[in-house]
């Protein structure tokens, strides 16, 4: 190990009011190599990098560029040192092409030469293997393209050092592998790369050396030659923990939720979701598969009552026998016939959860109506929020903090306790980890094998498809908002998947 | 001259004075600062214009109109520019509520121009008796020559240099926003501040010259209209409501300068058209000077219906920014 340090961050400490995000972190990054940070959840992950891109601004510490002293104030101070951070949100303005968002901020000719800068980009597309449309729109791009666009704005910026948030997390796992081809690549040339990430499989295939943040303090690196999955997992959470999710054959399954040639259309009047039929039965866990966007928020959104339906039935079969159609229903109306259902929708702050509210008057967003006085019982649901934090292991403050200053995965867990709570027959979850680091991840995997075992009807998106073949007892693959098939999770793999979810069912037709 | 003639050379001498508080309003809300203290500020360029035109004018025996004209100038500018940075100072470094502070401004803008219109009124002799009669005839000299061919003279040339730099200013604006490199830099600032930061642009240095020389440009309306279309006098609330159609302008024009050239035309036909419909009762010329609100709102409607993404609002419009808000 004769390679150079690029950047070299000693004594890194940083706090937000009371609470310490990251103290004494030393992390160095050598050229050439692909690095990867590990840590759980609010392990200050994103705060260190944050640090270095400028974003925010060390407490105490110093970071070395090259062995000499910088001091980074602002995203511009961090570009000029050529650190180019690829954030977990994509920072990209929609109503802009992407040559334009690549160039944004840049200094140059009082007037834009559009098709010289469209040049310069496409010259950068070609070296790398991207796949991009320089004056393409960012809205009417995928996920996938959006986050090519921001690679391409660092590199175009000429950034020797590329922070990569959590890349992963949107692409399916072909998208994943063309994008680590490209870091391959990118490697190759000489860049250093940093790479957060939860899934460990990735962090195994991707990188060089693997750094882990714990309650964030800095653990220790490993080269990933000599890591294992195992071995990663103890240092990250400071103990073993079994990565087993529990999988009991169901147990009497029976007919709970019928849904009957859903169609959904969008703003644009485009099927989101075209004739859709499944079933999903007690005691069971139904997973939906497909790429991002491919009507999944829109199908669970019909069926909890939140989006217009087109066209199509949904019928919720009670335990007694008593068949209810959901879809004439408001959400108001579904729950006044008796049927208690859950759902954790994909945005969390935007309609599961009320940012600015804390975590008790969040539990009272579902039992404010309880009661006969006019005034509410606060007693019952502070009870609740302090049972979760307790049970669920929720980072906070305490019971007053509003909920948008929790991290994501917390966030996610005052949600997902919050509709556990209420006993449901039915549980609809989108995307229950996204942004969770492995533990509370495995927490809620187990949390709806649990639901499942008592009976509740279970239908979830995930995208991590390891984790749905595992998880679940039947799979519904989705592709343009129609199915393409439904499988045994117990029989099926990855690829069978994979191949499904991009099956246009035109060619099949 | 027919009536329709001159019908359209009044429309567009209404409209300039809206045209230019449109330009202004549009680049500030381009960087994402809903400025609702126009109508404000362009009370404030009026008066200060008109004052330092009339103590440039007391204070010589011979004034010079061009040196009249340059002082107004400045002091309309300057001082509207003053209005706008009173607002970018609450609103940017302290984050106050921008509708607030908007309105507050208005309110403090037209009682501004109220108090010295009465002022010097009272100084040059009571109510209606300021003239600056040497600059305001500079400032509605009309084009020599081109403006007696009939029909087009009229129409095209027949008004003062305000009228051409306010055409100039929106097209030229449009330029900027579209085509050049801080234009670009501008747009993202009111779209989404977080990502212009990030790109390392100045956000906070955008979003204060933007709304400063916004404000700047506003005031030249007010100045317009005290000088070119009243010839340099003074009757206080003589502006009217002009600052409410040049912001209901801005979203007629869907944010874009040039369009807001033929939307204040437009307009400003709307707000004369009752004076030239024959036999109206006070009641229906009420109704008529609607119509510009009316069809504010239709285009909102319709906007929002074709639904493109191009034609909304700057996505931040109306939010304040911090960087380390989590």
């Amino acid at each position: 190990m004769d390679q150079a340090n690029a950047i070299e961050l000693k004594n890194i400490t940083k706090r937000f009011g009371k609470v310490i995000a990251n103290e004494g972190v030393n992390l160095t990054l050598k050229k050439g190599e692909i690095l990867s940070i590990l840590g759980e959840n609010g392990s200050g992950k994103t705060t260190l990098m944050n640090m270095l891109s400028g974003i925010y601004m060390p407490d105490e510490g110093q970071i070395f560029m090259d062995g000499k002293e910088v001091s980074i104030h602002s995203p511009k101070d961090a570009l000029d040192l050529k650190i180019g951070m690829i954030h977990q949100h994509f920072k990209l303005i929609d109503i802009l092409t992407a040559a334009e968002n690549i160039i944004l901020g840049l200094p140059g000719s009082h007037v834009l030469k559009t098709a010289q800068i469209e040049e310069e980009i496409k010259k950068i597309i070609e070296s790398y293997g991207f796949d991009l449309n320089p004056s393409q729109k960012i809205y009417d791009m995928s996920v996938s393209q959006k986050q090519t666009v921001e690679i391409i704005k660092v590199l175009y910026r000429g950034a020797d050092v590329l922070i990569l948030d959590e890349p992963t997390a949107v692409l399916t796992p072909q998208e994943t592998d063309k994008l680590f081809a490209i870091l391959r690549n990118m490697r190759e040339s000489g860049k250093s790369i940093i790479i957060i990430t939860h899934k460990l499989q990735e962090v195994l295939d991707i990188s060089d050396r693997v750094a882990v943040l714990r309650k964030g303090k800095y653990m220790g690196s490993v080269n990933t030659q000599e890591a294992t999955v195992g071995g990663l997992t103890e240092m990250m959470v400071g103990e073993k923990i079994t990565l087993d999710i529990k999988r009991n054959d169901p147990v009497d399954p029976q007919l709970r939720l019928k849904v009957d040639k859903l169609t959904v259309k969008n703003m644009e009047g485009i099927k989101v979701v075209n004739e859709v039929t499944f079933t999903s039965n007690s005691g069971e866990i139904l997973g939906i598969a497909g790429i991002a966007g491919s009507g999944q928020k829109e199908l669970l959104e019909a069926i909890a009552g939140l989006e217009k339906i087109e066209d199509g039935k949904v019928i919720y079969h009670a335990c007694d026998g008593k068949e209810i159609i959901l879809s004439d229903l408001s959400p108001e109306g579904i729950k006044n016939q008796g049927v208690n259902y859950s759902f954790v929708p994909e945005d969390r702050l935007g309609m599961g959860l009320v940012g600015n509210m804390d975590i008790t008057d969040n539990m009272m967003l579902r039992s404010y109506r309880n009661g006969k006085s006019i005034f509410t019982d606060r007693k019952a649901p502070k009870k609740l929020a302090l049972d979760i934090i307790q049970e669920l292991g929720v980072v906070t403050p305490g019971v007053t903090t509003p909920v948008r200053r929790l991290s994501g995965g917390n966030v996610q867990k005052v949600l997902v306790g919050r509709e556990i709570a209420c006993n449901p027959n039915v549980l609809m979850v989108a995307y229950p980890v996204r942004g969770l680091d492995i533990n509370s991840s495995y927490m809620i995997y187990n949390l709806l094998s649990d639901q499942k075992e008592q009976g509740c009807a279970v239908i979830c998106v995930i995208e991590d498809l390891d984790v749905l073949i595992e998880l679940c007892d039947r799979i519904i693959v989705l592709c343009n908002g129609k199915i393409t098939g439904t499988l045994d999770a117990r029989k099926t793999t990855k690829e069978e998947v994979g191949i499904l979810m991009t099956k246009d069912t035109k060619e099949g037709e | 001259m027919d009536i329709i003639t001159v019908f359209i050379q009044k429309a567009i001498g209404q409209g300039i004075g809206i045209l230019f508080g449109a330009s202004g309003e549009i680049i500030t809300e381009k960087s994402g600062n809903l400025n609702l203290g126009i109508p404000g500020i362009m009370y404030m360029g009026g008066i200060a214009g008109l004052m330092g035109a009339f103590f440039y004018e007391n204070a010589t025996d011979n004034p010079i109109p061009m040196l009249g004209v340059i002082i107004s100038l400045l002091a309309a500018f300057l001082c509207a520019a003053f209005g706008a940075l009173i607002y970018s100072i609450l609103t940017i470094t302290f984050r106050a509520n921008q509708n607030v502070v908007g309105l507050a401004l208005t309110t403090f803008g037209v009682g501004f121009g109220n108090f010295f219109g009465g002022s010097i009124s009272k100084m040059a002799g009571g109510v209606g008796q300021i003239s600056v009669s040497t600059t305001a005839s500079l400032y509605q000299k009309q084009i020599p020559g081109l403006s007696k061919i009939p029909v087009i003279g009229p129409i095209l040339f027949s008004y003062g240099f305000l009228t051409y730099t306010a055409v100039i200013i929106a097209i030229y604006l449009t330029f900027y926003l579209r085509k050049t490199r801080s234009g670009l830099n501008l747009r993202s600032v009111g779209e989404n501040p977080a990502t212009a930061d990030a790109a390392g642009i100045g956000v906070t240095k955008y979003k204060y010259l933007a709304t400063v020389l916004g404000g700047g440009i506003a005031g030249l309306g007010g100045l317009y209209f005290v000088m070119e279309y009243l010839g340099g006098t003074w009757t206080n609330n003589g502006f009217g409501d002009r600052g409410w159609l040049a912001i209901a302008l801005v979203i007629f024009a869907l944010w874009d300068p040039s369009k807001a050239i033929f939307g204040s035309f437009l307009f400003g036909a709307f707000f004369i058209l009752y004076i030239y419909i024959p036999g109206l009762s006070r009641s229906a010329q009420e109704l008529f000077k609607m119509v510009p609100y009316l069809v504010t709102i239709l285009v909102l409607i319709l906007t929002s219906l074709r639904n493109k993404r191009e034609n909304q609002p700057p996505a931040s419009l109306g939010e304040p920014y911090f960087r380390e808000e989590r």
